[in-house]
């Protein structure tokens, strides 16, 4: 923690010369050896393993052989979703049972919102279901709304009790940890074709798909959350006689409740994330018409549908973070039920009027047509006019980066020799780490050249590359500007947040319209989304430099630009290092949505093996991303601790 | 030659099939409901509403399911899905042929024919005379080339998935130009809208019946016409080393398909649907509905329903 350490900077912290000098000469002997044997420059297509039709066969047995009891499992699980169907926009045509009218919803969620929050959430719930009715999106709304309220609790609690067995043993977590990893780092449409092998079509293989997508987060968080309970607390709890059972849901739980907290908005997220991308196989709802309407052009509409996706996550997100920190309310005893209950009550007597009212006034069961809105068409006008009438000023500026930094960028990338992509990151791994550090890069890029994807993954790194030195080249100074004017903060907060939850499908169109379907294309969709960690990281790691240390620095007569450069960022580094290895993560995610411009890396392989249930092709390609994921995580990783231990901070 | 093959396969399986349907016509349909595919663009979602509100009158459970249309035709050959109304020769003949194979079932063609190929907008006829001619438009690959083509023209294809050989067919008549696969559909369409509201040349890949002819003014670029031994015979056309040295056929057809259960436990249903035969004007007329009109597909069927009494109640004899 010392600050010393940080402004005088000792000889250690540089990589030796000699290090560096061997890693060079390696390389440089690879490429000659490239040249003159050719198994060392591309690996021969006869030499491919047939991995991916192993897998496809796999799968295909097993679906086979599984089906009773994957079926059984989609059985199971579509009746809760049938019970929230029912209510939420179906009925029970059996019974003669109408679902839950507009007004009960839009009154009931205010109500709610202000049961849980008081007024400001109840206005919110309030006026964002109204938004739903008001812009003819209510059926399809309710559609979304019941996977998302299905799906929520199922992965907040089977993430939560993997969480905790994750604590309890030392195995399980080793192992629960890899899994999590690959999970999280395979984009979710990969999550697809094997979804739909195994448990067919519509809502519930959708919703299973989510799960996969939406539990690591949580079970990751409920892992954190209890291993940073302070040792007191538990000590206390020990102390005052607690079973195992107790000391974990009175004492280690509520302890780690902040933590759980962030779990728990990562699941709310994640589901509304594949709204969109679950509708590929079948799931009816926002997502489904979203997708209609890009296809017809409508981008207006496809606006509205992608706020109200929005919306639904912004509501969700508000409500349990306010039900988590809302304090339990003494109720004196003796009073009567009506009172204690009022709220329940209430809303009875909502779904009771607004249901009889219904009978009367058919506009108060389905909302009329004549009087929703819409304000598709001005930004259909928007996006055209700004394709129109800026394309003059963008053209130059798409032609030149594409002659002068990515198109040599590529056919370096296509031209290296396998052994110095494989060797580079194990060389680093090695510097960093040691040999098992070295090989990781070996053992995942090498199987993956194995498995006959070279060419989609090094199309993917060399997207993946540029998207995040122009990630790191915006975001940072962005990040640095926030941490220094709170209304700069503000304003970058509110835009990455609306980033990361609208739906990025609909970006990609005015994308395409500007700068064409190429590379270029690809590496500003990506950038949109993997800027955001690059920022919000940046600011965090400069608002969290000791203010003492900022003080001595100023003391000691440095301006602004010097305390930046040689105080705050070389503090804040591990924190950017952990930035822009997210970055690299989000800009990996979108890999997969990139195949929907056109592209040819592995994304384009995941999509690819979609209609064919091509499950091999499909699952490989996803790996291949979560590979360079993993690889960049690990090396990232190492990178930070070594540089921390050199502040003293580790 | 693979399409007359095709052809008399299918009418083999259309007619096993109408014996199937004449044995089993006087059992009761089921009450669960016929589970209808429906896809992402404007015809067939109206086409679907339609069959699927004349069954609902007729007293059948019906449900829309939303599905990719490759994805789809692993649904059908497993029983998750029943019916689908348009199956497109060009993009989907192979996922179809490998769902019949799976156990799904030709529900037969329509009378409607489909036809996908390279299009154009109208304007470009003035920047490069000789429009529709293919030839005239590899004299014109210099307006199309891009930062990223070269010298090349561009031609903005369809997903590299869809089984053509535009590439082959570039090589095959020694054209100057660079073939750019798209993802998705929508990333045509934006090319598109881009293009023509800059008056910007552009070749792309494009389909009949489509809703593209009721909001942009163009048309099919005119290849050495089809002929089955251009695929087969290298031979045969212009290049005496290549296959495909010619134009797709201007006459793909459109067909339905459904799922084995779907006669078995739906044999009333099942026997209208076989019955089903749209036009293209018919299905042109639906769509515009929708794309030009505005109305929702749902309310765009009942309006055809209203329309065309006499077309659906022979299906229904």
């Amino acid at each position: 923690m010392t600050s010393s350490a940080a402004v005088v900077r000792p000889a250690a912290a540089r990589a030796p010369p000699l290090d560096l000098i061997a890693m060079v000469a390696v390389l440089a002997a690879l490429l000659v050896l490239a040249q003159l044997v050719p198994v060392f420059d591309k690996w021969p297509e006869a030499l491919v393993i047939p991995v991916r039709g192993w897998v496809t066969d796999f799968f295909a047995w097993f679906a086979q052989t599984a089906k009773p009891v994957t079926r059984a499992i989609a059985w199971l699980l579509a009746q809760p979703l049938a019970l929230v169907e029912a209510l939420l926009y179906r009925g029970i045509p059996a019974w003669k049972w109408p679902p839950l009218p507009w007004p009960a919803i839009v009154l009931g969620a205010a109500l709610l919102g202000h049961w849980i929050g008081g007024r400001p959430l109840a206005l919110l719930c309030g006026l964002a279901s109204f938004y739903l009715a008001l812009f003819g999106l209510w059926p399809d709304a309710m559609q979304t709304l019941a996977i998302v309220l299905v799906t929520v609790p199922l992965a907040a609690i089977s993430g939560l009790l993997l969480g905790i067995w994750a604590t309890r043993s030392r195995r399980a977590e080793r192992v629960l940890n890899v899994i999590f990893d690959v999970m999280q780092a395979t984009p979710h449409m990969a999550y697809l074709g094997p979804v739909v092998i195994l448990f067919g079509f519509g809502q519930v293989p959708a919703m299973l798909a989510t799960l996969g997508f939406a539990l690591p987060p949580m079970a990751r968080c409920t892992i954190l959350g209890i291993r940073t309970v302070p040792r007191d607390v538990i000590e206390a709890g020990h102390m005052a006689g607690c079973t195992p059972l107790q000391l974990l849901w009175k004492v280690e739980l509520p302890a780690a409740e902040r933590t759980l907290l962030l779990g728990l908005n990562q699941v709310v997220m994640q589901t509304l994330a594949m709204a969109v991308i679950a509708s590929l196989v079948g799931a009816s709802g926002l997502g489904q018409k979203l997708l209609f309407s890009l296809q017809q052009l409508q981008i207006g509409k496809a606006v509205e549908q992608g706020v109200a996706i929005t919306l639904i996550a912004i509501v969700l997100d508000r409500m349990t973070q306010a039900f988590m920190r809302r304090n339990p309310q003494r109720i004196a005893p003796g009073t009567p039920w009506v009172r204690r209950h009022r709220y329940l009550v209430a809303f009875g007597v909502l779904v009771v009027v607004t249901i009889a009212a219904a009978r009367m006034f058919p506009a108060l069961a389905i909302y009329p047509k004549e009087l929703t809105l819409s304000y598709g068409g001005p930004i259909n006008d928007a996006v055209r006019w700004i394709s129109r009438n800026l394309f003059p000023y963008v053209k130059p500026i798409r032609d030149s980066i594409t002659i002068w930094l990515l198109l040599p960028l590529r056919d370096f990338y296509l031209f290296l020799p396998w052994p110095v992509v494989i060797g580079i990151p194990a060389m680093i791994g090695w510097h960093f780490g040691g040999w098992r550090l070295a090989l990781l890069p070996v053992g995942l890029l090498g199987f993956l050249m194995l498995a006959g994807f070279w060419t989609p993954l090094m199309l993917t790194l060399y997207l993946v590359t540029s998207t995040t030195v122009l990630c790191v080249i915006i975001g940072i100074p962005l990040g640095i500007w926030a941490a220094r004017r709170p209304l700069a903060a503000r304003i970058i907060n509110t835009v990455c947040d609306t980033l990361q939850t609208f739906p990025s499908f609909i970006y990609l169109i005015p994308v395409i319209m500007l700068f064409q379907t190429s590379d270029l294309s690809n590496v500003i969709a990506m950038l949109a989304y993997a800027t955001v960690p690059a920022i919000r990281f940046t600011y965090l790691g400069l608002l969290r430099v000791p203010q003492a240390t900022v003080e001595a620095a100023t003391a000691a007569g440095a301006t602004a630009a010097q305390r930046l450069r040689k105080v705050e960022l070389p503090i804040a580094f591990p924190e950017i290092l952990l930035g822009i290895n997210q970055t690299i993560m989000m800009a990996l995610a979108m890999v997969a949505i990139t195949a929907l411009i056109g592209s040819r890396d592995l994304g384009q392989e995941i999509y690819k093996a979609l209609p064919g249930a091509d499950t091999g092709r499909g699952l490989l390609a996803g790996l291949g991303i979560a590979f360079i994921g993993i690889i960049a995580d690990r090396l990232i990783g190492a990178w930070a601790q070594k540089r921390k231990k050199e502040l003293g901070m580790g | 030659m693979r399409a007359v093959t095709r052809f008399v396969k299918s009418g083999v399986v259309g007619a096993a099939m109408l014996a199937a349907g004449a044995t089993g016509a006087s059992a009761q349909d089921s009450s669960d409901p016929i589970r209808i595919i429906t896809n992402n663009w404007t015809s067939q979602l109206v086409l679907s509403n339609v069959l699927g509100q004349i069954l609902q009158a007729q007293g059948t459970n019906v449900e829309y399911k939303s599905s990719d249309t490759q994805l789809q035709y692993t649904a059908l050959a497993g029983g998750d899905m029943d019916f689908q109304v348009e199956v497109w020769e060009g993009s989907q003949a192979e996922a179809f042929e490998k769902a019949l194979a799976g156990g799904a079932v030709d529900y037969g063609a329509h009378e409607a024919v489909t036809r996908e190929d390279w299009w154009y907008p109208k304007y470009m006829n003035e920047m490069c005379p000789g429009l529709p001619d293919w030839k005239a438009l590899d004299a014109c690959a210099g307006k199309l080339a891009t930062a990223e083509t070269g010298s090349k023209g561009r031609f903005v294809g369809p997903p590299a998935d869809w089984g053509k050989h535009y590439s082959e067919r570039i090589q095959a008549l020694k054209m100057n130009f660079q073939e750019v696969p798209v993802g998705q559909a929508a990333t045509l369409w934006a090319e598109l809208q881009a293009a023509y509201d800059r008056k910007e040349p552009i070749v792309l890949f494009n389909w009949t019946p489509n809703f593209i002819e009721a909001k942009f003014d163009g048309q099919f670029v005119e290849f050495p016409v089809y002929e089955p031994a251009c695929l087969s015979d290298p031979k045969w056309g212009s290049n005496p080393d290549a296959v495909y040295d010619c134009g797709a056929p201007a006459k793909g057809y459109l067909k339905k398909a459904g799922s084995k259960q779907l006669g078995e436990k739906w044999p009333k249903a099942a026997a209208f649907l076989k019955k089903v035969n749209f036009t293209n004007p018919q299905i042109a007329a639906a769509a515009a509905m929708v794309d030009v009109d505005g109305m929702t597909p749902e309310d765009a069927a009942k309006k055809w329903i209203a329309d065309n009494e006499a077309v659906w109640k022979a299906w229904l004899q």
